[in-house]
């Protein structure tokens, strides 16, 4: 029989006003081998924790019940506070009488009675836990950042600069992500290539840092520590070791209408091509669907002018497989898809434009050389007009529900430097709200306005119409004048909603960390652990995890490099004991739970057994407690009850069953 | 009936599993979306550890419903569990509705972690469900009536 | 607030129209698309914003409710799912509810024929209480 004592925490009064806390404890007397129950302020505090290791040593306690928060909030403190009292720490058992009792219900009768009934279960099951002992298992020095823009480099720079190895796998032919598709940055109007490049160099020439790019993660398994990860090395069709980057392959190629993805479509490049004069690393690749010698077989061009004979069109994709302790995840967005706004004539007039297009339109290196004029006819605009939240803060399926954030900033910058570049350029902004927090932010707001007198109108845009003579008629509200407005302008830009990359959801699903309604990957704690995935190993660096501007993903990625660094600082970890354990007497040597398991942790061997007395050879089934990770497949999966979790046992899991419905 | 129905409080069991709905219903919890205090939640680390057996347990032992809860197919911690737990539930459910523990007592969700607001919709939903099937008389040990 | 009446009437709109005002973030779109705005005396955004207020004896006297063309501009483009066109339509049945009892019968349409009426509310009045 155990000795157990019930600890009903208060929670200041996020419990106690609900839930009648003396009474849990009280009612908790009563339960099957509670010897102690008390209840108190704050369980989770110093003096709290205190209470609990008396408690242990005067009444000799066996098994713990804390009535509080959520397991996943103080299962680890109070286990520890139980281990450091000479507890074994899988003797405690959490009854979550906050977030599943105390915070949804009102009635103070109603939430006790409940209270009383988890704290049953929990009673009913710490009655049959057993001390458990957490395995060890190694860890690997070597940490993988999945995406190379600005985030997944500040990673990879951070972790590299405490000295472990870091490889960077990014998707495209270079390094460098949206940040190196942007003219300017917000707030200080800094040159972003001009303090991107610097960084991507940094990172190609760090001695820990290995950069695959133009590859694609295809597989992971392992678990945190013992990542192993196959890499899906694209073929360049270009040999990287004799490459010299001359670019004479990208002047000479016939084929050049392909739409260059860094100009977002904006113009053409070669069939084979470096996205952007300053790209890592600087060797081009061939877009097959665009190469006339893969198209045709006539052609060839490239490896006759190619000085250093590296081009091979007998290329292959490659795998490579690679261990790792940690993964960072640093996938990044896109803009989304404007095909459900067809009010905005986006795909209507060539003078609609995205903020990223206009990004390209402005910068030197872009379709237009930095000249600022209309897509259509080349003119330059007199009058200019911004939309806001287009695509954000929308209920409705054809955007998105959350705030973009960086927009107001951007559209902020957009017509400071239109203004400021060309004086005589009318800019008007439609927004809904202005929301500027951040540093020296709503600073640079004003000065738009104050400064350089860019009209801001409070209202949105309903329609934007397309003239025969080229100009586009911009229809709007003006709510502080209670007016609709009618505005021709030469150029539309758009701010159009960021979502994260379309390709996370796949990559989310290899890692299985856990992702939200909008493709944003989940934290660990919303507050508490803001880098880290609930699955353990796996950090979070950049827009993958929610909306940000550039310092915030900087401060993130580094965040994110701490933890991973935290992580391969270790040699071992402990592992979770809840494992799974086959009980060889009643194994018949099915192999059924062999299929079922994802992680193959289970073998089956021939053993000798001791069947009450009857000695014979069986084959039974035997769990690797390195490799389980405690999902309990098998266990369900059993025909002859052998299998059981640590944990959380099927006899646990009825006495639970029988506390709730007595 | 009516009146009866009114003061029916329903015994609900739902199995949640730790990574994706238990950590949704913490999160109703934090945003305070309220549902019926008849549901008790057991925490199992995954959907696949649900046995059946649990199931026929609770309605033996006197529950009106039974709800299990897990992650969106495909976002399984464990990668595959839900899928097994799926077939399995699809399998019991339909035994369970030919021995006339009606498919409305039972349900399966999948709940992720950022979903609070489907975790308590689902949960009034079901008790809803609950109520107007009214208390369950199949299945139920005769010796656990009050 | 508005009176125990018009917290009713409120009430009755946002049943018949399946809206929640509350939902508007204010953006001004369906001002911005509508194409009688200038003809209305209470705008589609204010629409919402009288609902949420319960200022209903307002609303139904006001000429927005006959000057909507119904056009559905700005149900099609309301980025919060609040479809003031819904809550204008909403505002009319009740109007006509009480003046013809919740029912309109066939025979009532002819004196109920005003050229100044948009035809597409006749027809939804019509489709909508045939029985």
């Amino acid at each position: 029989m155990q000795r157990i004592g019930v600890f009903v925490c208060h929670c200041g009064s996020n419990i106690a006003a609900t839930v009648d806390v003396s009474k849990v404890a009280e009612m908790a007397l009563m339960e099957p081998g509670v010897v102690h129950a008390e209840d108190y302020q704050y369980m989770c505090s110093e003096a709290g924790q205190a209470k609990i290791a008396e408690a242990i040593h005067e009444k000799n306690l066996t098994g713990i019940v804390v009535c509080s928060c959520s397991p996943r909030m103080h299962e680890t403190t109070f286990r520890n506070a139980a281990e450091r009292a000479g507890l074994n720490p899988y003797m405690v058992e959490i009854a979550n009488i906050r977030e599943h009792c105390s915070w949804i219900h009102k009635d103070v009768e109603e939430a006790t009675k409940k209270a009383v009934i988890l704290m049953r279960a929990a009673v009913a099951k710490v009655n049959l836990n057993t001390p458990l002992k957490p395995g060890e298992s190694r860890v690997t020095k070597r940490a993988l950042v999945i995406g190379g823009g600005i985030a997944g480099i500040q990673t990879a720079l951070d972790i590299a600069d405490a000295g472990y190895e870091v490889d960077i796998v990014e998707k495209t032919p270079s390094i460098g992500g949206r940040m190196s598709q942007l003219d300017k940055t917000f707030p200080t109007l800094d040159c972003s290539a001009c303090i991107l490049t610097p960084k991507m160099v940094e990172a190609s020439a760090h001695e820990k840092i290995n950069i695959y790019t133009y590859s694609e993660v295809e597989n992971v398994s392992g678990f945190v520590g013992d990542f192993t990860v196959d890499i899906r090395k694209k073929a360049r069709h270009v040999d990287m070791d004799k490459c010299t980057g001359c670019g004479v392959c990208q002047e000479k190629c016939p084929s050049k209408k392909a739409p260059s993805e860094f100009n977002r479509g904006l113009n053409t490049r070669s069939a084979i091509y470096t996205p952007f004069a300053q790209a890592i690393p600087n060797v081009p690749v061939i877009d097959c669907d665009n190469c006339l010698k893969f198209k045709t077989g006539k052609c060839g061009i490239c490896a006759k002018v190619c000085q250093a004979g590296a081009i091979d069109y007998e290329q292959q994709d490659e795998i490579v497989t690679e261990k790792y302790g940690a993964i960072v995840v640093a996938t990044g967005f896109d803009t989304i898809k404007l095909d459900k706004y067809d009010e905005y004539a986006y795909s209507q007039s060539p003078d609609v434009i995205t903020s990223l297009e206009l990004e390209r339109v402005m910068n030197a290196a872009g379709p237009t050389h930095g000249h600022l004029e209309r897509l259509s006819d080349g003119k330059a605009p007199k009058e200019i007009v911004f939309v806001q939240c287009v695509g954000s803060r929308c209920a409705d399926d054809r955007g998105k529900p959350y705030c973009s954030k960086i927009c107001c900033m951007y559209t902020a910058k957009h017509a400071m430097l239109i203004r400021d570049k060309y004086p005589d350029v009318n800019v008007t902004v439609f927004y809904i709200d202005v929301r500027t927090p951040g540093k020296n932010f709503d600073e640079f707001y004003r000065r738009a306005v104050e400064q350089y007198g860019v009209d801001y109108i409070k209202g949105q845009v309903g329609k934007v119409i397309p003239q025969p003579d080229g100009k586009l008629l911009v229809q709007a509200s003006d709510l502080l004048d209670n007016k609709q407005i009618l505005k021709e302008a030469d150029m539309v830009v758009l701010a159009t909603a960021i979502e994260p990359n379309p390709d996370v959801r796949k990559i989310a699903t290899m890692l299985t960390a856990s992702i939200d309604t909008n493709n944003f990957l989940t934290e660990a704690h919303a507050k508490l652990r803001p880098v880290e995935s609930p699955t353990a190993g796996i950090f979070l660096s950049g827009v993958c995890q929610g909306p940000k501007d550039i310092p915030e993903t900087v401060a993130q990625a580094g965040a994110a490099a701490v933890k991973a660094i935290g992580l391969l600082a270790k040699d071992k970890l402990l592992t979770n004991p809840c494992t799974a354990q086959a009980d060889e007497l009643l194994c018949n040597g099915c192999s059924t739970c062999k299929n079922v398991c994802p992680y193959g942790a289970i073998t089956y061997e021939e053993k000798e057994v001791n069947d009450h007395g009857i000695r014979e050879v069986r084959r039974v089934a035997n769990v690797n407690n390195a490799l389980c990770q405690g999902c309990g497949a098998c266990t369900v999966a059993c025909p002859s009850g052998a299998m059981d979790l640590q944990g959380f046992s099927n006899r646990q899991i009825i006495a639970e069953v029988d506390a709730i419905c007595r | 009936m009516s009146i009866e129905n009114k003061e029916f409080k329903p015994k609900i069991v739902a199995f949640c599993c730790n990574w994706c709905s238990y950590a949704g219903a913490d999160l109703a919890g934090s945003s305070r979306l309220s549902y019926p205090a008849d549901v008790k939640i057991i925490r199992v680390p995954c959907s696949c550890r649900v046995n059946p057996m649990f199931i026929l347990r609770a309605f033996e032992k006197g529950a009106d419903g039974v709800i299990m809860c897990g992650c969106h197919p495909g976002d399984c911690h464990y990668s595959t569990g839900n899928y097994y737990a799926r077939r399995r539930m699809t399998l019991l459910f339909s035994m369970l509705d030919y021995i006339g523990v009606e498919n409305g007592r039972t349900r399966v969700e999948w709940v992720s972690a950022a979903e609070g607001v489907k975790f308590s919709d689902t949960m009034n939903g079901f008790v809803e469900k609950i109520v107007s099937l009214g208390e369950n008389v199949r299945l139920g040990d005769l010796r656990c009536r009050k | 607030m508005g009176s125990g009446k018009e917290k009713k009437q409120a009430e009755k709109i946002k049943e018949i129209s399946g809206v929640n005002p509350l939902k508007c973030m204010k953006c001004g779109k369906c001002s911005a698309t509508c194409p009688s705005f200038d003809e209305m005396d209470i705008k589609p955004h204010q629409f919402v914003s009288y609902v949420i207020n319960e200022d209903i004896e307002s609303l139904v006297k006001s000429q927005s409710l006959w000057k909507c063309l119904s056009c559905f501009a700005c149900v099609e483009r309301c980025p919060r799912d609040v479809k003031p066109g819904k809550l204008i339509d909403a505002a009319r049945q009740i109007v006509i509810r009480e003046k013809g009892m919740d029912y309109l019968k066939a025979d009532e349409i002819p004196e109920l024929l005003d050229p100044e009426l948009p035809q597409q509310l006749l027809v939804s009045a019509f489709r909508r209480y045939r029985r």
